[in-house]
């Protein structure tokens, strides 16, 4: 059995997870900050990949990235590079997907942050920044840490935008959803339900993660 | 290190007007919740910006409109006690109390927070995290961590808010202690008035936003000035009175005219009395003739309420206090004379809410 596509997968699960990892933070940091209308606006397009059909995120990315498109013939004829069709082109359609459940665990993490906490610290001179990591996000980690791990979760499982923009190449661009449904078109029953196996493992173990990450969260909330 | 402080802020409908200004002493600011005491210390604090005036500390001006001058918080070396404290929950007592000390080299920093844990009495509490200590130990971390960071001024959020009477007591007097040895100026926002006397030497009372005149604390008990001050006072008693004469003011709610002792000056509108200050007499000066209309027992005094015949409707209520040795002495009566010495009654301007 040839291991590439778990390979793969994993390594494009884990860019775009520390990829949306820092944009989520920091969107969800920022857009708290603006005012309601435009706060409103950004969160509307923030969220919207969460519910389009992967494959309308695929398009528009191809319609951007494409090497006809203006991104792309634009990082063709500078870079020589094509972005579409390579294994890390996956990663532009997964970080899309799965950056709405970052931001909004990140968001949902922030608002339950007691904010006189930030207050107290600038008042003892504690720079902006300091307080952000030191503060603020250890009072968050636990729903930033969840939202992280069903991020990478939902990049594992990423198959429509992936495929359309990366293709399935054995050994290039393979990942295991596409692979699966390589081996089901080809009639390889057995090598597909192994796959299926793999994944359903990877799935129910971040979600066990997920699982423990909140309920330690909760035990902490109580304590204090 | 005084402190003067001139601004205003609108929120909404509700508009913050404070000025007051602090020379070596622990001022207080007291009034009912909402009435922007909070707002006042966030603003000299840095954490909310007025829409103008000026905040000046030592000398040193933290903020004016009109010379643009806004210092971050990080800048004003303003010490803010928070009512819930604010200790950061994933850091430890030590942690905490260095906070503000990460300018400084290590040896110092360990140097300053080991004395701090022994003035605050938290030694061994070092390695613990703030919701492993009990209530008056966390104030105790929060008041080390602010004086660490040797502040030029404090500034105290109700600190009691939270905490049941038993313990308030203990850190009452921990706070009094604390208050003798600090160096600058204290501003302590209430809405108590008797830790307030206890722990201030001036208050300044806010109404609605508004702030009136800096005072001698002992001053708004004996002769609150307005009505406002008299409510937070803890005067239960007041009446629209009609000026007759230096010394003679006409009750209107009550339905009394009574004689003081300090001369009435033309804008007076009201005049208080305190309960504990009704005493039941003969046929004396300042006597007011009352029907009993309720009797409750307090812990260590009966609370009689008194309806006064010749008042108006439901404003001519008066309520004595009286050692409950001296109202069974009495044998309940249903109606008795209850006399208001001049000098008991406080002359009052302003409007009640």
């Amino acid at each position: 059995m040839d291991w590439y596509p778990l390979y793969n997968s994993l390594r494009i699960g884990a860019i775009s997870a520390v990829l949306v990892f820092f944009a989520g933070i920091f969107a969800a940091y920022y857009i708290a900050r603006v005012p309601r209308v435009v706060k409103g606006i950004l969160d509307v397009i923030l969220t919207l990949p969460l519910v389009l059909p992967p494959t309308v995120v695929g398009y528009l990315l191809l319609c951007l990235l494409g090497p006809k498109r203006i991104v792309g013939s634009w990082v063709l004829a500078t870079f020589g590079v094509k972005l579409t069709m390579t294994w890390w082109s996956a990663i532009f359609a997964t970080t899309v997907v799965i950056f709405p459940l970052m931001y909004r665990t990140a968001r949902g993490a922030f608002e339950s942050f007691d904010e006189t906490l930030a207050d107290a610290g600038r008042t003892l001179g504690l720079s902006n920044t300091y307080i952000f990591w030191r503060i603020r996000m250890p009072y968050c980690r636990q729903g930033i840490l969840a939202g992280v791990v069903l991020a990478f979760a939902r990049a594992l499982g990423e198959y429509g935008a992936t495929s359309m923009i990366a293709g399935y190449t054995p050994g290039r661009t393979a990942t295991i959803s596409t692979t699966v449904y390589q081996l089901w078109r080809t009639n390889d029953d057995g090598l597909a339900m192994k796959w299926v196996m793999v994944n359903i493992a990877i799935s129910a173990v971040v979600l066990l993660t997920v699982n423990l990450l909140e309920r330690r969260g909760g035990r902490r909330a109580a304590g204090r | 290190m005084a402190l003067s402080v001139q601004i205003q802020k609108r929120l909404g409908s509700f508009l913050l007007d404070v000025s007051f200004e602090t020379e070596g002493e622990v001022l207080a600011l007291l009034g009912a919740s909402g009435c922007g005491k909070s707002m006042t210390l966030k603003c000299i604090a840095g954490i909310e910006t007025p829409d103008s005036g000026r905040i000046v500390l030592g000398g040193r001006t933290l903020f004016d409109s009109e010379r643009h001058i806004n210092l971050s918080p990080q800048k004003r070396r303003v010490g803010y006690l928070f009512q819930q404290y604010a200790l950061f929950p994933n850091m430890t007592v030590e942690q905490n109390v260095a906070a503000g000390l990460h300018s400084l080299s290590k040896e110092e920093r360990h140097r300053i927070v080991a004395e701090k844990l022994r003035t605050f009495r938290l030694e061994g509490t070092e390695k613990l995290r703030p919701h492993q200590l009990s209530g008056g130990q966390q104030q105790r971390v929060a008041l080390a961590r602010i004086l660490a960071s040797e502040p030029e001024v404090l500034l105290l959020d109700e600190p009691f808010a939270a905490l049941d009477s038993y313990l308030k007591w203990q850190l009452e007097l921990e706070l009094m202690d604390l208050l003798k040895e600090f160096p600058g100026d204290v501003v302590f926002v209430s809405h108590q008035r008797d830790e307030v006397y206890r722990l201030c030497q001036t208050v300044c009372v806010l109404t609605a936003g508004r702030s009136d005149a800096k005072e001698p604390v002992q001053s708004l008990f004996e002769a609150p000035g307005t009505v406002s001050s008299a409510l937070l006072s803890g005067c239960k008693n007041y009446t629209r009175i009609r000026r007759l004469d230096h010394h003679l003011v006409e009750c209107l709610d009550w339905g009394v005219t009574l004689e003081t002792a300090s001369e009435v000056p033309e804008q007076a509108t009201f005049v208080g009395a305190r309960a504990h200050y009704l005493r039941p007499s003969g046929e004396d000066k300042n006597s007011v003739a009352c029907r009993v209309s309720r009797v409750v027992e307090d812990v260590f005094s009966t609370i009689i309420m008194l309806e006064t015949p010749g008042g108006v409707q439901g404003r001519s209520l008066l309520r004595m206090e009286l050692p409950k040795g001296a109202w069974a002495a009495l044998g309940s009566p249903s109606s008795l004379n209850v006399t208001i010495a001049p000098e008991h009654v406080m002359v009052l301007t302003g409007e009640a809410d």
